[in-house]
């Protein structure tokens, strides 16, 4: 214990010299500050994601209720009143955009969150027990990459359609979990592969040697450490949930009608393509924003926190 | 090699066995047969069912839906009682067509892009080339299609909105550039990186002092040794490829297998559903057999 200290003192010492320490994640925030378009891309992501919740819950931003049809403005072009103009029932297509803007965000979010749990239990349970789990794992992506994952997620999309379970029987919550189902797949080999690797490091052999117990390793040495190119995953994963729930949804496979999600407005509004353009260009343009600001976020957090990769 | 491929090729049995029962076991969870529309009165969906065995319990279903898949045996689609094997012939001609084409399309523009990015490295066409990379990687096909629709077809009235015809441009050039434009961003982000990283060889110095034109530096000594990296994404390319085949065959009506696809799942249609995903499970597996040979011919360091 007493030697451990000095070893820290001396290393303070040789620090103190140079410059103030920086940790990974500083560090990482500085580099992510000198990328203006991924700075650019958060912020536009933050100001979106404000205005979707305040036109869902706030009246005046709203101004229409997004499933009230009105016969007597079909097929307006935008205007002051209707921002975004209306569709074929005459309902407000503002309101319905960023209902559907809404619901993308908390998809692609709430994806990430259930891939992030399976992923690191997964993928950490692989590498740590070895052979019966890791071989199981591998076998199990080898079937998920050999297969287009939108068959799988319109199957089971399919399958959790219309079940009145509690919780599970919440149509956003099935729609997060049919496109959770191969995304995970992904983190699990990451954290696989890290930890896989991170076993060797010598660092990790010290925490071992001076008696830390297992769980110490995993949880203290081993897990933050695999956390940037999981971080990484994860951003761009968000805008893949997106595109795959407005694939659904403009096939048909969506949350059922009369709820806007972006990808059944952009299906809805291609039918009258002829006549009025604007029903499909607004819900077409905001999945293209969402699914860009956060590709370039992404780009910006992975060359932040792995420098290598540029 | 022969063997390597051998090995490959009997190892797509038990992949191709577990995506057929992945996929069975899923689409009987799916809630629902494919008789249950209200006009038909129960005795007759009754009749029905026990005449394409679905009264029978899971288990013997599945026996003998395993006994003829070995015999080459998908059943029948039971909206139109075609068997499935024609109707997926029918469609393959034309899947393959589009996606052929569009495969083609990514490869020459993303390597032309690419290659013209990395040789003008920081110029202007650099930015017009890694600005491309970048949205054309994060747009998703049916919004790209949107956008083309409206542009091409309905402002400009150069194509048709609708429709595939092989070798009439007014009802090609929209699918193929809606399937063929993620890829194409994909092969130009990676042909970008991997020519930057070629051109500062040591022989590729050589090729210059020794006076020969850039044209030939660039062509003959630089793509050539930057084609690994890309080869390596065309396999997954295949996927996106195969993926986005049902997205835009259903946005253009185009008569592949993919828009049967989501036609049978909509309609609990169980052999169609079962065939179209074998067969695209196969596609995708034939076609990463083919980029790992191609490996090996491209690079003749790797040895199987």
């Amino acid at each position: 214990m007493a030697e451990a200290s000095s070893l820290s003192r001396a290393e303070d010492l040789s620090l103190a010299a140079s410059r103030p320490p920086r940790g990974l994640w500083s560090d990482a925030f500085r580099r992510l500050r000198k990328n203006r378009l991924a700075l650019a891309a958060g912020a536009v992501l933050v100001a979106f994601t404000a205005l979707a919740v305040a036109a869902n819950y706030v009246d005046a931003v709203q101004r229409h209720e997004p499933e009230v049809q009105n016969y007597d403005d079909v097929f307006e072009g935008p205007s002051t009143r209707h921002f975004f103009g209306t569709d074929n029932l005459g309902r407000d297509n503002w309101a319905r955009v960023m209902q559907g803007a809404l619901i993308s965000i908390q998809i692609g979010l709430g994806v990430q969150v259930i891939v992030l749990i399976i992923g690191i239990l997964v993928g950490g349970t692989a590498a740590l027990t070895g052979r019966v789990g890791d071989n199981l794992l591998m076998r199990f992506t080898d079937l998920a990459y050999a297969f287009p994952d939108l068959l799988f997620i319109i199957l089971l999309r399919a399958v959790l359609t219309g079940r009145d379970w509690p919780v599970l029987g919440n149509e956003r919550i099935q729609m997060i979990l049919a496109i959770s189902f191969v995304a995970w797949v992904t983190v699990a080999r990451l954290v696989r592969g890290q930890m896989l690797s991170l076993a060797r490091q010598d660092y990790v052999l010290a925490a071992r040697a001076l008696g830390a117990s297992p769980a110490r390793v995993v949880f203290q040495h081993m897990l933050p450490n695999t956390l940037g190119p999981v971080i990484v995953a994860v951003t761009f994963g968000i805008p893949t949930a997106i595109f795959a729930e407005a694939v659904l949804g403009f096939i048909g496979f969506g949350l059922p009608p009369p709820t806007a999600s972006l990808g059944r407005l952009v299906a809805d509004g291609y039918i009258y393509m002829q006549t009025n353009v604007w029903i499909a260009v607004f819900p077409a343009a905001t999945v293209a924003l969402l699914m860009l600001s956060f590709t370039f976020l992404g780009d910006g957090l992975r060359d932040a926190l792995d420098p290598r990769t540029r | 090699m022969s063997g390597y491929v051998l090995r490959r090729i009997l190892w797509m049995v038990p992949l191709l066995w577990a995506v057929s029962t992945v996929t069975f076991l899923l689409m009987h969870a799916v809630p629902g047969g494919p008789f249950d529309n209200e006009k038909a009165p129960p005795n007759v969906v009754a009749t029905l069912e026990h005449r394409y065995g679905l009264d029978q319990p899971l288990h013997e279903q599945y026996v003998q839906f395993l006994g003829r898949l070995l015999q080459g045996d998908l059943g029948i689609s039971f909206q139109t009682q075609e068997d499935v094997t024609d109707v997926i012939s029918r469609g393959f001609g034309v899947t393959a067509q589009l996606g052929l084409s569009a495969f083609l399309f990514a490869i020459v523009f993303g390597m032309t892009l690419g290659i013209l990015s990395a040789v003008n490295q920081n110029g202007v066409l650099d930015y017009v080339g890694v600005f491309f990379a970048t949205v054309g990687a994060a747009m998703p096909n049916f919004i790209l299609a949107t956008f083309l629709v409206v542009i091409f077809a309905v402002k400009l009235g150069w194509f048709d909105v609708l429709g595939w015809e092989f070798g009439n441009p007014r009802k090609m050039v929209l699918p193929i550039l809606a399937l063929g434009m993620l890829p194409a961003a994909y092969i130009a982000r990676i042909t970008r990186a991997s020519m930057l990283e070629v051109l500062q060889q040591d022989y590729i110095r050589t090729a210059r002092a020794k006076g020969l034109q850039e044209y030939t530096v660039v062509v003959r000594h630089a793509v050539r040794n930057a084609l690994v990296p890309i080869l390596t994404v065309a396999g997954p390319i295949f996927a996106v490829l195969v993926t986005g085949s049902f997205i835009v065959e259903r946005i253009f009506a185009v008569p592949g297998v993919g828009r049967k696809f989501v036609e049978a799942v909509l309609a609990r249609d169980y052999g169609l559903i079962m065939g179209t995903t074998l067969f695209y499970a196969l596609v995708v597996a034939v076609a990463n057999l083919i980029v790992d040979i191609l490996y090996a011919y491209v690079d003749p360091r790797i040895r199987y």
